[in-house]
């Protein structure tokens, strides 16, 4: 049972909403592209439902409003370290195949040895509404990942087809803050995608020498290494660490950490010089198995969740995709 | 039989007198360099019809229809009106093909229609160019380019004008990662570095070629709101003293380039040679004749500058002198 929002009664919503949490949702950065005169769909504080960009897939995941991109995670002098303040609770409006993604950055910084301590404190207090899908998207591919479907959400919401907001709440903490509000009711499926365009075949039997395939050899002269792919990805968690030195005190400073990518330069620096997998074919082997192979020996279920970003983000038109496709050639698949 | 007719009127009606008598050409203007294929498909029909079957691609990207009987150039005036409107060009006799031809076209790169360096869509300001200075019959040549690159050659030109894009850097998107240091070195002019893992912008130096905002995989750098462009000023090919055009404007905007080219035709008025072979004069030559303050002082007359807008108070140009 949900109820259907008009506009005037979701500015009263996010109002109540906004008190507690900072609303998160795709939305429309105008010119703010690679290229001249292009938009880019990416997640932000919202003022305005009007803002949520229901139509499209975000260009970037919703990662970044858990996760941020440079994080000052502590403040340091010459004998004492501090913390951040907490930051305010978040409200995110995701996909379901974002949910799905939602359970790697768990397994991966809760479930994954010791818990991460920021991690956390942002995740314990995030609420997240699930977008329903009403189509599918370019390059999306989720029911071959079986991330389609999801049942953990707090709230799910669609755009019904007279431009109200069918919402409908499971948390009752986040239900709390419709009281007051008079919308009428409705019953209304949920909207899951049920098939995608792209079939891909997910390789399950990967021969144990697949790390030295040549399959890897021809990305060496296409990928230029610039990291978007990762950096598009909801499942790449990786991060590096910088201490800054403030330039008016040496003694003082802070520490950040900030998203990195297995793809771009620096990634398997060490100390002493030495860096491994220099080679751009190698990298986009490590990151292929990564999501399709070696994740799923350690938890059990592969890390890719089918977004397809990195296939829509490319410069290159290097397509994960097709590579999943040569690899269960080799290692054979589920779907076929 | 017998031919009359008046060359100087011919030429400005955008024919040529050429080297075979009796024989002329028909030059057709595509302002910006941008036109559909139903413009292609009535230069073809005209070929055929009225030409010799052959059409040159002009330098100035128009087309220019070979082989036309003189006689002929009233019925191709009439064929060549469904071009001109297609091309919204300024006319105020339908059917009687274009009006001028001493200012050349408005031509222009392809821009950021199709090209990721391109910083704005070039056809459209060419055309809002084209709107603002047609017809008329005073020499002038105006070039629009993307980007720095300056395929279209803009600084050969009487007016350059390059498009900039001033990049705007939010260092919490920013991920280290020196795609944009790295891009700015290797393509451009090395105004970015890294320091304390984040990036200080050496905006004396920068060109505003957008390359960093290329480059940039995760939008910590983006364009600005506001398009900006260089203006470089009296560039010429010819006999006497070839040069590349000089920055006159850094960081300007349209309306502020509109202006001074319009005050320039006004300026070039005032002070053209009156025996200048058949009234055209270089305006470069006229500024080397009053001298650039004088020029400045015209061209900048009622122009609201942006406030960033960087003036030269001198510009010195060199080139090859063969007078």
């Amino acid at each position: 049972m949900g109820n259907l929002w008009n506009r005037k009664a979701l500015d009263v919503l996010l109002e109540n909403l906004k008190k507690d949490y900072d609303v998160y949702a795709p939305k429309r950065w105008r010119g703010d592209g690679c290229y001249s005169d292009t938009d880019t769909i990416r997640y932000g504080r919202i003022d305005s439902f009007d803002e949520i960009v229901w139509n499209a897939k975000s260009d970037y995941s919703f990662k970044e409003a858990l996760l941020p991109i440079s994080d000052t995670i502590l403040y340091f002098t010459e004998n004492a370290t501090q913390i951040p303040d907490d930051k305010k609770p978040r409200l995110i409006f995701l996909r379901a195949c974002e949910i799905n993604a939602l359970k790697r950055l768990d397994d991966i910084y809760l479930n994954n040895g010791p818990e991460d301590y920021y991690y956390k404190r942002i995740r314990e207090k995030a609420k997240f509404v699930l977008i329903g899908c009403s189509q599918s998207f370019d390059s999306c591919f989720c029911v071959s990942m079986n991330t389609n479907r999801t049942e953990n959400f707090d709230a799910y919401c669609h755009r019904t087809k007279e431009g109200d907001l069918y919402l409908e709440f499971s948390d009752s903490a986040l239900a709390s803050y419709t009281e007051g509000i008079q919308v009428p009711e409705a019953v209304q499926e949920i909207q899951y995608v049920t098939e995608n365009e792209e079939v891909v075949p997910v390789p399950e039997n990967l021969p144990a020498d697949i790390a030295g395939s040549q399959v890897w050899k021809e990305y060496a002269g296409r990928c230029i290494g610039c990291g978007r792919c990762n950096f598009v990805c909801p499942t790449c968690t990786c991060f590096t660490m910088q201490d800054i030195f403030y330039k008016d005190n040496e003694n003082a400073g802070e520490r950040r950490r900030v998203w990195a990518s297995c793809q771009v330069d620096g990634y398997t620096d060490m100390a002493g010089g030495i860096s491994f997998r220099k080679d751009q074919g190698e990298r986009m082997r490590f990151k292929v198995l990564h999501k399709v192979y070696n994740y799923k020996n350690r938890f059990g279920y592969h890390m890719c969740v089918g977004c397809g970003r990195c296939e829509n983000v490319c410069p290159e038109y290097i397509s994960y995709i097709e590579c999943l496709h040569k690899l269960s050639k080799i290692g054979g698949n589920e779907n076929d | 039989m017998h031919i009359d007719v008046n060359t100087k009127k011919l030429k400005k009606n955008a024919f040529r007198v050429s080297k075979h008598r009796g024989i002329t050409a028909s030059r057709v203007r595509v302002p910006g360099g941008a036109c559909n294929a139903d413009v292609l498909m009535k230069v073809a029909e005209i070929a055929k019809e009225y030409g010799n079957g052959q059409v040159h691609i002009t330098t100035r990207q128009g087309f220019e229809i070979e082989g036309i009987a003189l006689e002929d150039m009233g019925k191709v005036n009439e064929m060549l009106q469904p071009v001109i409107e297609n091309l919204d060009i300024n006319q105020e006799d339908p059917g009687t093909g274009y009006a001028s031809s001493g200012t050349r076209n408005v031509s222009a790169c392809i821009g950021n229609r199709v090209c990721p360096f391109g910083n704005y869509n070039t056809a459209a300001f060419a055309k809002r160019i084209e709107k603002a200075i047609f017809p008329n019959d005073l020499h002038f040549k105006v070039a629009l380019t993307g980007c720095a690159n300056d395929c279209i050659k803009a600084r050969m030109h009487d007016f350059g004008i390059i498009g900039m894009t001033l990049p705007q850097y939010d260092p919490s998107r920013c991920v280290s990662c020196n795609a944009c240091v790295k891009g700015c070195d290797s393509l451009s002019v090395n105004a970015l570095k890294m320091e304390n893992y984040k990036i200080v912008h050496n905006k004396e130096k920068c060109v505003g070629c957008g390359v960093c905002v290329t480059k940039c995989p995760t939008r910590a750098w983006t364009r600005s709101e506001q398009k900006y462009y260089r203006l470089t000023i009296m560039g010429r090919t010819g006999k006497r003293n070839p040069r590349l055009g000089e920055d006159f404007l850094v960081w300007a905007d349209e309306d502020t380039i509109i202006k001074v080219i319009l005050n320039t035709y006004k300026f070039v008025k005032q002070y053209i040679n009156p025996n200048a072979p058949g009234g055209k004069e270089h305006i470069g030559y006229i500024i080397d004749r009053v001298g650039f303050h004088e020029f400045k002082k015209w061209a900048l007359d009622g122009v609201d500058l942006l406030p960033e807008t960087i003036v030269k108070e001198n510009v010195y140009w060199s080139g090859i002198h063969y007078r």
